[in-house]
């Protein structure tokens, strides 16, 4: 192609200090992509759980197969998927 | 899909969020403004603005991709077509989606990888010349900026009819945000906000498929519960009904969901729209670019769980006394008698399964999802008008820092006018249903232009542009012959039981092969262009560079297949 044809604003490629760094997940910054998904699961985990605690005892909710107990058992899942990633891509870790 | 007209008249709220719902609705806005801070010291470059610095993984892109096409209006409105239609809603995620999204990942991407390209307009400039990338880039840039505005105004109606929010609210908080975070981090900070919002859509979503399916007895019993409430087994089946328009719900046939769905329009939207495909573009190397979509195609194989399934659950649920839990009516007749509509299945069934906190998990969800159309849109429309339409036609010798300053205050400048076209939309929202059609009269003919561009080699400049333009008109005429006259349907669909739905189908099929002919038929008349002009961006004079994988686990060929094989599988089992 033709360089001098093209109009198009010409980017400095490979401009950043990070884009051949190994680490896949890197957003040219230190906390990755997958800590951000971690840390948002894991806190909504924490909220799910302890609501869960609470609808236990005695404020079930009035939603179909609330004895089920949905909203704790839920919370569960996504804590320890949320502290997977946290831990796994927690900023510093190589 | 028609969400909004129907929730707009509803009158009361369906439900209220508790303070853990908010706590959790919260703690999202929190992290997404945090991101958008976060990452705007690694976007000072035109190559990190626009392209999040060409250094994604295949997983990111590859969900980044899916989750760009995940928008909370397509959800709640094939959620309910699933309702309206049962199980045919699933062709849009499947045939409708899955053999595109791998030909764009094994066959289409190298050339828009190698090409450099930073946009498909750019990609036309560089095939077919200034004409067809002219007509693409205002095409896709109005569209885009028109699309964000109906994210907008679809997401502030949906929270008012759910939650009793103020309309100015939503729109102006949601709006805020976005154009907040898009401005300081650009596709980069989109990006990263599609990854939240497909792990949040998981989130919020998944306990109503699980807890429905517990409710019905399995899905064996559904489908019984589902025919005793319809009076047929036909609403679990995708194909078998398909053998005659008159024969299923849809009022469609098999050769338009395989033809005009799953090849034109599909092939369209995955393989042209570059609000897709500038994830795509985002990858850090090629095999990573030829791995997301199929990826992509691995993860949109299962979100009909979250999306067809509560329609279906919805459809089959019953009172101890047999009748229907749910009896949801279309738009124009909850207009009139205040009923559900089909487009307030998912909502409905949110409230059912989800109490507080798993509510405030829903319902973040649909704002993630709002809040990530409105960006992916308006991430697209910065990237083509600073590429394509500013630095093309306005300002062709400025610097890079200009044009990353110029792609932040289009973003700013997008968002306001969608607002505009939002608060449009508010006082004519019989508009909407022409917004989202003036999509669908551009993807049919760019997909035929495209693909000759990259597979023919005879195609020339004059033959590009002439059948784009060919293609449109043709789909724009149809659209407006069936719209004044609708028994002209027969036809374009070619048979007097066709229901609008096939409308697009059949509209999308004739204007594509128009555009194909013309193309043909033009670039045959003229000059071939020489190999040298076409290199790196023509199968035939192009050397695909080799991707750098060694084992048959690292191959993006080997994945296709293998996501293909289940595909087929899943349309067997489901037939």
């Amino acid at each position: 192609m033709d360089e001098t044809q093209d109009p198009k604003p010409h980017p400095h490629v490979n401009a950043s200090p990070v884009a051949h760094q190994p680490e896949p997940t890197a957003t040219g910054e230190s906390l990755s992509i997958w800590f951000f998904v971690g840390i948002l699961t894991l806190a909504y985990g924490i909220v799910l759980v302890a609501t869960g605690v609470y609808e236990h005892f005695g404020h079930q909710p009035d939603t179909v197969l609330a004895n089920l107990q949905p909203t704790f058992w839920w919370g569960v899942f996504l804590l320890l998927f949320g502290l997977f990633y946290t831990v796994k891509f927690r900023p510093g870790k190589a | 899909m028609h969400v909004v007209p129907a929730l707009w008249l509803a009158s009361n709220q369906l439900t209220r969020l508790s303070p853990v719902d908010i706590l959790i609705l919260a703690l999202y806005f929190a992290l997404v403004v945090f991101i958008g801070f976060y990452v705007k010291g690694s976007t000072n470059t035109s190559e990190e603005f626009f392209l999040a610095g060409r250094e994604m993984s295949a997983w990111i892109a590859g969900l980044s991709f899916v989750s760009a096409n995940l928008g909370s209006l397509e959800l709640m409105g094939w959620a309910g077509a699933a309702y309206e239609y049962g199980m045919l809603a699933t062709h849009w995620y499947w045939i409708g989606a899955i053999p595109a999204m791998l030909f764009l990942g094994i066959v289409m991407m190298p050339f828009y990888y190698i090409s450099k390209t930073h946009s498909v307009p750019g990609y036309l400039h560089l095939r077919f010349g200034e004409g067809a990338r002219a007509v693409s880039a205002i095409s896709f840039g109005l569209m885009t900026i028109l699309m964000s505005g109906v994210n907008m105004f679809a997401m502030a109606v949906v929270m008012q009819t759910v939650l009793g929010w103020n309309i100015n609210f939503s729109m102006w908080v949601g709006a805020g945000t976005v154009a907040l975070y898009v401005m300081l981090g650009g596709l980069r900070s989109a990006i990263i906000n599609e990854v939240l919002q497909f792990v949040l859509i998981w989130a919020g979503a998944a306990m109503i498929p699980l807890l429905g399916l517990i409710e019905a007895g399995g899905w064996t019993n559904l489908k019984h519960n589902i025919a005793t409430n319809v009076g047929n087994a036909n609403y679990t089946h995708l194909w078998t009904t398909l053998g005659h328009f008159r024969d299923n719900p849809m009022g469609v046939h098999w050769t338009g969901i395989v033809f005009g769905l799953g090849f034109v329009v599909s092939f369209g939207y995955w393989t042209t729209d570059f609000l897709v495909v500038q994830r795509v573009l985002s990858a850090n190397n090629l095999r990573a670019a030829k791995m997301a979509p199929v990826i992509g195609a691995a993860f949109k194989m299962a979100v009909p769980l979250i999306v067809i399934v509560p329609g279906l659950i919805a459809l089959g649920l019953h009172n101890t006394d047999g009748t229907p839990v749910y009896h949801l009516v279309s738009d124009s007749v909850a207009q009139a008698t205040g009923q559900h509509s089909y487009d307030q299945v998912l909502p409905l069934m949110l409230i059912r399964y989800c109490g507080p906190g798993l509510l405030g998990l829903g319902i973040t969800a649909l704002v993630a999802g709002f809040m990530s159309g409105m960006a992916g849109n308006v991430s697209a429309f910065s990237t083509v008008w600073t590429y394509d339409i500013y630095g093309a036609f306005l300002n062709k010798k400025a610097t890079d820092s200009h044009y990353v300053t110029m792609g932040r205050w289009s973003t700013v400048i997008g968002m306001l006018v969608s607002i505009a076209s939002a608060y449009l939309l508010e006082h004519a929202s019989g508009i909407m249903d022409y917004v989202q059609a003036l999509f669908s009269f551009f993807i049919a003919p760019l997909f035929g232009t495209v693909v000759l561009g990259m597979l023919w080699k005879r195609a020339t400049k004059a033959g590009g542009f002439w059948g784009l333009l060919a293609g449109t008109i043709a789909s724009i005429t149809m659209f407006v012959w069936v719209h004044n006259a609708p028994s002209a349907l027969r036809y374009v669909a070619m048979s007097p039981d066709a229901q609008p739905m096939a409308e697009n189908l059949y509209r999308a099929l004739w204007s594509w092969i128009i555009c194909v002919v013309v193309t043909i038929v033009v670039s045959l008349l003229g000059k071939q262009m020489p190999d040298t002009a076409l290199a790196g961006l023509v199968y035939g004079v192009t050397p695909i560079p080799d991707d750098g994988a060694k084992t048959l686990w690292e191959k993006p060929a080997f994945w296709a297949v293998v996501v293909i094989v289940v595909f087929f599988v899943l349309n067997i089992v489901f037939f």
